[in-house]
C-alpha cells in the first residue's frame, strides 16, 4: 500500500539556520503518528512543511501518492489543528466551520450536511449559534478540530492542540481525539511535546532533535529499547537512570569500580572490549526487597528521599556513587534512611556506547 | 495555671484591640498628599489649554465696539451669534465674500476620499508586510518609514511637477494622493504592528481552509481591526483637516480648504480687523477635528495602545 504521507529528503533552512535537515518519513494510510521533541527541534516546522505554510528548500512531500511540494495549503487534501485554536473571532461557531467549504464554493446544502455531520461527531450542536469568546478552551479546541473534519480530507495535522489546556481538560481531550482516530481511520500527524500525548495516542512516535529523526518505532519500542542516550533521556519521567562506566564482555564496571553483571542484556551491537559505555535503567526496572533477588545485580542502598505519588512512590538512592530513583508500591513502607537491597533488571536495561551515544 | 486561662479566656485582651487591629479592606482616605499633587496639576494644566478657547468663544459672541473695550476674559454683554453667521456666510475670503461655507464643503470633498484610500492603502500594506512576507519586504518597510523623517517642504517641488505631469495638479484627485503619499509612513507602520499583534495562527487557519489574499484580508482581518481603524480614521480627518500646506498647493483655486479659506478671513490686510468673525471662524473650523476627538477619544486610546510597538 502506498504511504499516505511522503517525505523524501526534506530540507529546509531560514538563511544560514539548518532547522530540518534531509529529513525522510513515511505515514502510512490510517496511522497515528506524533512528532515529539524539545521546542526548537523543528517538530512545528516540520508540521508545517507538510501543510505547505513554508516553503521547503529541498526535497518533496507526497500526500496521497500525489506531489504536493509546491501546492497551495488548501489543494493538500489537509486539515490542521493549531495550538491556540485559531478560531475566527467575528464568526460564529457554524461560520468558522463552514468558512473553509464556502471558500471553496460548496452548494450550500452539502455545506450544512456536513457541519452538522462534524457537530454530531464532536458533540458540538448546542454551540453552533455561539461567537468563540463565549466557548471555553476545550469548546474551542473541539470547534478547531471540527473545522478540520468538515474538509473531509485524508490527513489530519495537529499543532500542539492540546497544549493551552489545564491538565483535565488536556487527558479528557487526549482520549476524544484517539476516539475520532479510531473512528474516522485518517492519517493523523499529530505535534507535541508532551510524552505522555506521545505514548498514548501514536500509532508510531518521531522523536526529534535539532532537524533530526533520533527514533521512529512504536511506543513501546521508543520506550524500552531507546535507540540513543538522548531519547531515552527524553522519554520516561522520572527519567532514566544513567551510570557511565566500562563495558567488558559480560561485565559492566562503574566509574567507582562496582562491577554489575549485563550477561542478561541482549546486545544488538558486540562492543569491543573496555570500551566506555553508559547503563540506563528505568526507575521501575530498580527492584525492591523480595523481587531484587535473582535479579543479576543486587546491592545495599539507603534511602535519601522518599516522594510518595499516591498510587506509587518514588525514592532517591544512590547506587556506584551515583544518584538513582525507583520506583515501587505504595504499600512498602519506605522512610529516609532506611537501608535495602535493589536489583536490576538488566535485561530490560539499556546500554549505550559512551562517544556515539547509540544503544549497544 | 497561665496557660489555662490563656487558652480559656482570650476574647477581652482582643476585644480592646480589634477597632484598631488591621481588616478588611485597607481604608482609601480622599485627601492624599499624593492626590492633592495630581488634581492641582491637572487643574492647572487644563486651565492652561482651556483659557484661550474660552477668550476665543467669549470674543466670538461679542460685538466690536464691546471688544475694543480691550477686557478680553469679560463675558459679553449680550451675546450675539451674528459674528458666527457672517464667518460662516459673509466674510471676505479673498476676492469672494461667501463666508467659510464653501471652504468646509472643500475640506469635505478632500478630507473624506483622502482619509478613505489613504487608510485603506496603509491597511493592506500592513497586512501585506506582515503575513505575505516578500523578498525585500523588510527594506521596502524601512524605507517607507524613512520618508516620514523628510520634512514634506523639500519634497514639495518634486510633487508639484510629477502631478503636474501625471495631469492632476491643482485637481481633488490630485490633493488625495498628495494626502494618501503622506499618511503612508505612519499609517502603515500603525497596521503593521496592530497585524503582528494579531495571532499567526489565524492567518495559517485562514490559508488551510483555501481562502487567498483578498478573502483572508477582507473576510478576517478587517472584522478584527476596529480598534486600529479608529485610530487611523481619527488621525487622518485630524491631520487632513488642520492640513494647509498641501490645500493651498495641490488643490487648486476651486478646491482650497477651509484652513486656506480661515488664513484669508485672519489674515486679510484690507479694513479694520473684525476679531469676533475671526475667532468665530477659527473655532469653527476647529469644529470637526473637536467632535471627532470628543466622540472617539476612548476608542482612540484603546487603539493607540492596540497598535503600539510589537512585531
Amino acid at each position: 500500500m502506498q504511504p499516505s504521507v511522503s517525505i523524501k529528503d526534506l530540507s529546509l533552512n531560514f538563511g544560514n539556520v539548518k532547522v530540518l535537515e534531509h529529513l525522510n518519513l513515511d505515514i502510512a494510510q490510517g496511522e497515528f503518528i506524533v512528532l515529539l521533541g524539545p521546542s526548537g527541534c523543528g517538530k512545528s516546522t516540520l508540521l508545517n512543511c507538510i501543510a505547505g505554510l513554508l516553503d521547503v528548500s529541498e526535497g518533496q512531500i507526497f500526500i496521497s501518492g500525489k506531489n504536493v511540494t509546491w501546492e497551495e495549503p488548501k489543494d493538500r487534501g489537509i486539515g490542521m489543528v493549531f495550538q491556540s485554536y485559531a478560531l475566527y473571532p467575528q464568526m460564529s461557531v457554524e461560520k468558522n466551520l463552514s468558512f473553509g467549504l464556502r471558500v471553496a464554493g460548496m452548494p450550500k446544502a452539502e455545506i450544512a450536511s456536513r457541519v452538522a455531520r462534524a457537530a454530531e461527531i464532536l458533540q458540538i450542536q448546542p454551540l453552533l449559534n455561539r461567537k468563540p469568546a463565549n466557548l471555553s478552551g476545550g469548546q474551542r479546541q473541539r470547534v478547531a478540530i471540527g473545522r478540520a473534519l468538515v474538509r473531509d480530507v485524508d490527513v489530519f495535522l495537529f499543532d500542539e492542540p492540546l497544549s493551552n489546556l489545564d491538565a483535565k481538560l488536556r487527558s479528557d481531550l487526549r482520549v476524544e481525539i484517539k476516539r475520532l482516530h479510531q473512528r474516522l481511520k485518517n492519517t493523523m500527524i499529530y505535534v507535541t511535546h508532551d510524552q505522555i500525548e506521545a505514548l498514548t495516542l501514536a500509532d508510531r512516535i518521531a522523536i526529534m532533535k535539532n532537524g533530526v529523526i533520533q527514533q521512529l518505532a512504536d511506543p513501546h519500542t521508543i520506550y524500552n529499547k531507546p535507540t540513543n542516550l538522548y531519547v531515552a533521556g527524553f522519554i520516561g519521567s522520572p527519567s532514566m537512570n544513567f551510570i557511565k562506566g566500562t563495558v567488558d564482555g559480560g561485565t559492566f564496571t562503574a566509574e567507582d569500580g562496582t562491577k554489575i553483571p549485563v550477561g542478561a542484556y541482549d546486545f544488538a551491537v558486540q562492543p569491543a572490549s573496555g570500551a566506555k559505555a553508559v547503563l540506563g535503567v528505568r526507575p521501575e526496572h530498580i527492584l525492591l526487597g523480595d523481587a531484587a533477588q535473582g535479579m543479576p545485580f543486587q546491592t545495599q542502598a539507603e534511602i535519601e528521599i522518599v516522594e510518595p505519588m499516591g498510587s506509587e512512590t518514588l525514592a532517591w538512592t544512590k547506587v556506584a556513587g551515583i544518584p538513582v530513583t525507583f520506583r515501587c508500591s505504595s504499600d512498602i513502607p519506605l522512610h529516609a534512611g532506611d537501608k535495602v537491597t535493589v536489583g536490576f533488571d538488566i535485561a530490560r536495561g539499556s546500554l549505550f556506547d559512551a562517544q556515539s551515544e547509540n544503544r549497544l | 495555671m497561665s496557660q489555662a486561662t490563656a487558652i480559656n479566656a482570650p476574647a477581652p485582651s482582643r476585644g480592646t484591640v480589634s477597632g484598631t487591629e488591621p481588616r478588611g479592606p485597607r481604608p482609601k482616605p480622599f485627601f492624599t498628599p499624593k492626590k492633592i499633587i495630581i488634581y492641582t496639576t491637572l487643574f492647572f494644566f487644563s486651565l492652561y489649554f482651556l483659557f484661550p478657547l474660552y477668550v476665543m468663544v467669549v470674543t466670538s459672541l461679542k460685538t466690536m465696539p464691546e471688544i475694543r473695550f480691550g477686557n478680553i476674559v469679560a463675558l459679553p454683554a449680550a451675546p450675539s451669534f451674528d459674528a458666527w453667521v457672517r464667518a460662516w456666510t459673509s466674510a471676505c475670503t479673498g476676492l469672494t465674500c461667501n463666508g467659510l461655507a464653501p471652504g468646509f464643503w472643500n475640506s469635505v470633498k478632500i478630507t473624506i476620499p483622502s482619509t478613505i484610500v489613504s487608510i485603506f492603502v496603509a491597511a493592506v500594506n500592513g497586512y501585506a508586510l506582515v503575513n505575505w512576507r516578500f523578498k525585500g519586504s523588510e527594506v521596502f518597510f524601512a524605507i517607507l518609514i524613512f520618508g516620514s523623517f523628510i520634512p514634506y517642504q523639500v519634497m514639495l517641488y518634486p510633487l508639484v511637477m510629477i502631478t503636474r505631469e501625471l495631469g492632476i495638479f491643482g485637481s481633488l484627485q490630485g490633493v488625495i494622493v498628495i494626502h494618501t503619499i503622506f499618511g503612508m509612513p505612519i499609517l502603515t507602520l500603525l497596521f503593521r504592528n496592530y497585524f503582528a499583534s494579531l495571532p499567526q495562527e489565524l492567518f495559517k487557519a485562514a490559508r488551510v481552509d483555501g481562502a487567498g489574499f483578498w478573502r483572508i484580508f477582507f473576510e478576517i482581518m478587517l472584522p478584527m481591526s476596529l480598534p486600529i481603524f479608529v485610530v487611523a480614521l481619527i488621525l487622518q480627518i485630524t491631520g487632513i483637516w488642520n492640513d494647509f500646506l498641501f490645500g493651498v498647493v495641490f488643490a487648486g483655486t476651486q478646491n482650497l480648504p477651509m484652513t486656506v479659506q480661515l488664513n484669508n478671513i485672519v489674515n486679510s490686510a484690507q479694513g479694520t480687523p473684525e476679531y469676533n468673525v475671526n475667532m468665530a471662524a477659527t473655532v469653527l473650523t476647529g469644529l470637526v477635528p473637536l467632535i471627532i476627538y470628543f466622540v472617539s477619544g476612548k476608542l482612540f486610546v484603546r487603539g493607540v495602545a492596540a497598535g503600539a510597538v510589537k512585531g
